[in-house]
């Protein structure tokens, strides 16, 4: 790596003692040779384990579910099912007031997934829970599933989410959040090209050393300690706080020492249940996802598909920009709309745009909720635009790179959510690459300036 | 058939923090009886070394070197509110609290020393070696140590101090899209060059140059590791990964590693990294968040590439061998 001292020397200054300096990582020894302790090196005497009985079908209406042999494999201590869960059906953005609650703790009556949870089984040994977890008969009745976000949008198919009563997330704005900037039909209307592409992305793993888990021990005094890998500590203990209606102050959560997160971590998935599950047994609980688990039951990064049309001009300037973007949040909101949303705030790039217009869905299938990932609402989004930016540079015969120069956005610049562009740094990093990579621009991109204009 | 070069470029921006609900993050800093400082966080360490970054701004601000400040990640009895470490904010947000919460402790620790040196602590600076000096007079000092111990067993006070720092929320507006989603941006630009093998369609990434404008290198090592690491992410993102290969199937999902592709120490391309600092006007010395950002350039730039290359364009994620072979077989080109 290099740090490039030369740009914006004039408005930064290098006075600092231990800021900009390589100090070695006081962390690093203890992660190197495995002394660090991760909420896993936590374990009790008497401690259960806890599996999930997860639904085979991505949509069906639950009939019945009968424990009774499960209970009697040897090692079981206790089976919970919804109706032990005090506030089942929850949302956790609910803490900042977006609902509506649209998922379950534990199944009740319906799965809208395959994977869904439906029945908890602690038993003394993993292997004991996962064999009584087979035991357990869930009688279903298969539904029709709908996977394909284009489908899902269509009249007549079929309903993810009842809590919602449509397949996508009605914002306060309607069924998409949307920008609205300049007109883009007459920023159309008066560009030499237009380009309309479609782009796609499928779903991905965060892949976490760690995976998903927690250990919780009973206090003694009605008081539960939750040693946890969440990255987000208040959130998830105030979240657990409302599905187990039990007070704050009742709940004592440990961690801040975690494997790897990328946004695959603030689902608040294991903490209520294993808490719950030490307060009706008095005994310390672990539940730690297995990689499969991981890798298919934990939210995924949404798929997302993203339309952008764009109006272009012979002389390289963008006149107007028009997005579409969907996300698949699966069967539950969790982060989903917000992210969504987080597009809308994002498109139309780093560019300066006279007509922007912007609509993006958060669209519920019969999928693994999806959630945040590393790049949340942006990284796909990115890819879309930046290809999108390849394609029309090509098609009025310009250079890619210098034609980024000549939309760039630039300090002052009104961007279409209206923000004014405040420390951009695009046109130089663009400079930096075209020395670094021997990609030779003309002279005049050369001389540009984010933050000074040239006369 | 043949092997076929091909280069793209992309270019990005990247916002810092979140708004959707308002974005707190609290902090509160502490001296030892010996003059060594505590920050007390919620904020998680998620391996990309927050509690290393929250020590170094800490004892900036404060005055002392580095190895002075122990930093407390996550216990919810000891700690105050952090939102989480997610949206590129902890660095930002968090480093702001540090910051407050450490000037009010070294306040504290100035005006004592200054009742031991009989002076104005208008007057004191500090070396950053664990002593406070008389500006102009610099014989005229007092270590750190000394001060903390006068605090506790003579002066009676508590070198401390409390950290908020809280972005508001930002309402968009419903018919405009009016909103403030974040603060300061990051930026980045990365050229890849790549080598497609029009028979099986592999793609080889041998070159990724990646220029990332970050506000500041707080610690130039550890933005390394994490940009070297994201950079890593988007090309394993561009040509490997999905727990859904035929999506919007459900079959085929990987359950584990030998099943959910990444790229192995064999498949890494040859990266460079250069980092550009423009401080911004709300940032920790002028700290943006790089944690995210730097693993999307690539995933355009490799995209682009690969069309440079074959001239054909797969606009789905991820680029695998089968959907280049589709689309060259689409073209007719094979």
């Amino acid at each position: 790596m290099e740090l490039r001292k030369s740009y914006f020397a004039d408005v930064r200054k290098d006075d600092l003692h231990e800021i900009g300096q390589p100090r070695p990582r006081l962390d690093s020894p203890g992660h190197v040779t495995g002394k660090t302790a991760f909420f896993a090196d936590h374990n009790f005497p008497g401690m259960l384990h806890l599996k999930m009985v997860r639904s085979p079908h991505h949509h069906a209406r639950i009939r019945s579910i009968d424990t009774s042999e499960a209970e009697k494999h040897p090692g079981v201590v206790r089976i919970l099912t919804a109706r032990d869960v005090p506030h089942n059906v929850y949302t956790i953005l609910i803490l900042i007031q977006i609902g509506p609650e649209d998922e379950t703790v534990l199944a009740d009556g319906k799965v809208r997934w395959r994977g869904e949870a439906v029945v908890a089984v602690l038993a003394e040994t993993e292997r004991a829970a996962q064999e009584a977890a087979a035991k357990v008969k869930v009688d279903y009745e298969v539904l029709p599933a709908v996977f394909d976000m284009e489908e899902a949008l269509k009249p007549g198919a079929p309903l993810v989410n009842e809590y919602h009563g449509q397949n996508y997330y009605l914002y306060d704005s309607g069924e998409c959040r949307k920008v609205r900037f300049g007109d883009v039909e007459a920023g159309f209307a008066q560009a030499d090209h237009i380009l309309e592409q479609s782009y796609q992305s499928s779903p991905i793993e965060h892949a976490p050393t760690e995976t998903t888990g927690c250990v919780v021990a009973p206090e003694g005094n009605d008081r539960f300690t939750c040693y946890t890998n969440t990255q987000a500590m208040f959130f998830t203990l105030d979240n657990t706080s409302i599905i187990l209606q039990m007070p704050g102050s009742k709940l004592h959560f440990v961690g801040g020492t975690v494997g790897g997160g990328f946004g695959g971590k603030v689902d608040v998935i294991v903490e209520p249940i294993a808490i719950l599950a030490a307060k009706l047994t008095g005994r310390p609980v672990s539940f730690v996802y297995s990689r499969e688990e991981e890798m298919q039951i934990s939210s995924p990064r949404a798929a997302e598909k993203v339309v952008i049309k764009d109006g272009v001009m012979k002389d390289g300037r963008i006149a107007a920009r028009k997005v579409t973007g969907y996300t698949d949040a699966g069967a539950y909101s969790r982060h989903s709309p917000y992210g969504a949303q987080k597009g809308a705030g994002h498109y139309p790039g780093p560019y300066t745009i006279p007509n922007v217009w912007i609509d993006t869905y958060c669209v519920y299938t019969n999928r693994t909720p999806s959630s945040a990932m590393r790049g949340f609402g942006v990284t796909i989004g990115d890819f879309a635009l930046e290809v999108q930016m390849d394609k029309l540079a090509r098609l009025i015969g310009m250079d890619p790179l210098e034609f980024r120069f000549i939309n760039a956005y630039r300090d002052g610049d009104m961007k279409a959510h209206r923000q004014p562009t405040e420390g951009a740094a695009l046109i130089e990093c663009m400079q930096e690459a075209s020395r670094a990579a021997n990609w030779p621009v003309a002279e005049k991109y050369m001389a540009m300036s984010s933050y000074e204009k040239e006369a | 058939m043949a092997i076929r070069r091909g280069r793209g470029v992309a270019a990005i921006n990247y916002p810092t923090g979140m708004n959707l609900g308002g974005d707190p993050t609290q902090a509160l800093v502490h001296s030892t009886p010996t003059g060594n400082f505590m920050v007390t966080l919620s904020s998680v360490d998620l391996g990309q070394g927050m509690k290393q970054i929250m020590a170094q701004i800490c004892a900036e601000t404060i005055g002392v070197p580095t190895d002075r400040v122990v930093v407390d990640t996550a216990d919810t009895d000891t700690s105050p509110h952090c939102m989480g470490t997610f949206a590129s904010r902890g660095t930002h947000r968090a480093g702001n609290a540090v910051i407050q919460a450490a000037r009010e402790a070294r306040q504290v620790m100035l005006e004592v020393a200054a009742e031991e040196l009989e002076v104005d602590a208008r007057d004191l600076e500090t070396d950053g070696q664990g002593n406070i000096l008389v500006k102009g007079a610099p014989q005229k000092s007092i270590s750190i140590f000394d001060v903390a111990l006068s605090a506790h067993f003579k002066r009676g006070r508590s070198i401390s101090g409390r950290g908020m720092f809280l972005i508001p929320r930002s309402y968009p507006e419903k018919e405009t899209g009016a909103m403030k989603p974040s603060t300061c941006y990051a930026h980045a630009c990365t050229v890849a060059e790549v080598e497609v093998d029009d028979e099986t369609g592999e793609v080889t990434v041998l070159t990724v140059k990646n220029i990332f404008e970050i506000g500041r290198a707080l610690n130039p090592k550890m933005v390394e590791q994490q940009l070297v690491g994201g950079s890593w992410m988007g090309i394993s993102h561009a040509l490997y990964e999905t727990t859904e290969p035929y999506y919007p199937s459900r079959d085929h999902g990987g359950t584990d590693f030998n099943q959910y592709l990444m790229p192995g120490p064999g498949d890494l391309a040859d990266t460079e990294i250069i980092v550009l600092e423009r401080p911004s006007a709300d940032g920790p010395y002028g700290a943006k968040g790089p944690g995210e950002m730097c693993a999307n350039p690539q995933i355009p730039a490799v995209a682009n590439a690969i069309f440079d290359a074959v001239g054909v364009r797969v606009d789905t994620l991820p680029i695998t061998p089968e959907r280049i072979l589709r689309a060259l077989k689409a073209e007719g080109t094979v």
